[in-house]
């Protein structure tokens, strides 16, 4: 792992795009995960069983 | 990570910072978009109501399971693709991206997409799709490429199962028609690949890949692309006698049948493939060699071809044109 200091503006800009990048992907995944339970479950999300 | 450093890769050290764009580039796309295509016409073509959120769900997880498998195909080919000018500048071989990160980035899309297909569809459609990507990125990329000219015969089952799993994703069935686009795929694979490898042969042969014209001759070549012609044309009218295409699709598929033969005959007459010039190794891909032209031709319709059959399929189920009943072949349906 580099050492983020000695990074130049190029590898910094890069590392910033890759970061950007991931969360947005992380992002819309959780979204999907939540869009999909919603349609598969629907109304039956509080007719569940403790 | 033993893995990523089992297999030897052509560049130890990153010369430019990998930007965003670079991983984009590891699921090659452009690959991604045919594969995009082809499933949504199985998808369409089960013609069973999909929720559709859900069949957009399905679409995402086949496309990033394509993307996962290009990039273990990435990963591990980065040696190869390192001496082939087609893909010298593919991110692993340029150096822009270390290949344990292609390995990562491939192993966890296949596992989020195939999760999320089981989750959101069906676990048959998940099911196929993680043999896909197994499919592509084993027996494909480190077994058949290397060791046998059928690579692609073989290895184009992968490209082909996107439909069946649409349709799986859709239904939770595979029925005959599912299979007739496989096939329809599976039997395309060799006259496009061959056709272009035809053009492409020094490439190959540097890189020590046993392409069919490297390993048998271009005369054997052009004759095998005839053979596999003669049995691909045939399948891919078929639909229009199992209740899958219309007049429509019967028209396209005949029409473009005959091109496809006429080319495939032509160039079983050409002498494609056989004026390697060294002084001419400079042309580009689609840069064609005087005597390949030939080749050119049958690669280049090729997709059109293929392109024309799939989107008739849609067109004709989007806007629920009838199926042509000439044979009633429930077995199919």
């Amino acid at each position: 792992m580099s050492d983020p200091a000695a990074e130049s503006d190029v590898e910094k800009k890069a590392r910033r795009g890759r970061n950007i990048a991931l969360a947005l992907g992380l992002f819309l995944f959780v979204i999907l995960v939540f869009v999909v339970t919603i349609v598969r479950l629907g109304g039956n999300v509080a007719n569940r069983t403790f | 990570m033993a893995m990523a450093t089992a297999h030897p890769q052509p560049s130890s050290e990153v010369r430019a910072p990998a930007r965003w764009q670079d991983f984009l580039q590891l699921l090659k796309p452009r690959v991604m978009s045919l594969v995009v295509f082809t499933a949504v016409t199985g998808l369409v073509c089960a013609s069973r109501p999909v929720n559709p959120i859900l069949a957009a769900v399905a679409v995402l997880c086949i496309a990033v399971g394509a993307g996962a498998s290009a990039a273990l195909n990435m990963w591990y080919d980065a040696d190869i693709d390192a001496k082939m000018r087609r893909t010298r500048g593919r991110p692993v071989p340029a150096g822009r991206v270390q290949g344990a990160d292609a390995l990562t980035l491939g192993v966890v899309l296949s596992l989020f997409s195939v999760m999320l297909m089981g989750m959101a569809l069906n676990w048959l459609a998940a099911g196929l799709l993680a043999f896909t990507i197994l499919f592509y990125a084993v027996v494909y990329t480190v077994w058949l490429k290397r060791s046998t000219p059928q690579n692609i015969v073989i290895g184009g089952l992968a490209g082909a199962l996107p439909p069946v799993i649409g349709w799986a994703a859709a239904t939770g069935t595979t029925p005959l028609n599912a299979w007739l686009l496989c096939a329809i795929i599976f039997m395309w694979t060799p006259p496009h690949f061959w056709s272009l490898s035809l053009y492409a042969s020094e490439d190959y042969a540097r890189a020590g890949v046993p392409m069919m014209p490297v390993v048998a001759g271009a005369a054997s070549t052009r004759r095998q692309i005839l053979i596999y012609s003669l049995l691909f044309v045939p399948l891919c009218v078929a639909p229009a006698f199992t209740g899958l295409g219309g007049a429509a699709y019967l028209a396209v598929s005949a029409l473009g049948g005959l091109v496809f033969l006429a080319l495939a005959v032509r160039l079983a007459r050409s002498h494609a493939g056989e004026s390697a010039d060294p002084r001419t190794d400079d042309h580009g891909l689609y840069g064609v060699r005087a005597g390949a032209k030939d080749a050119r031709n049958l690669f280049a319709f090729s997709i059109l071809y293929l392109t024309l059959l799939f989107a008739t399929l849609l067109v004709e189920h989007i806007a629920g044109w009838r199926p042509l009943e000439l044979v009633s072949l429930e077995a199919f349906r």
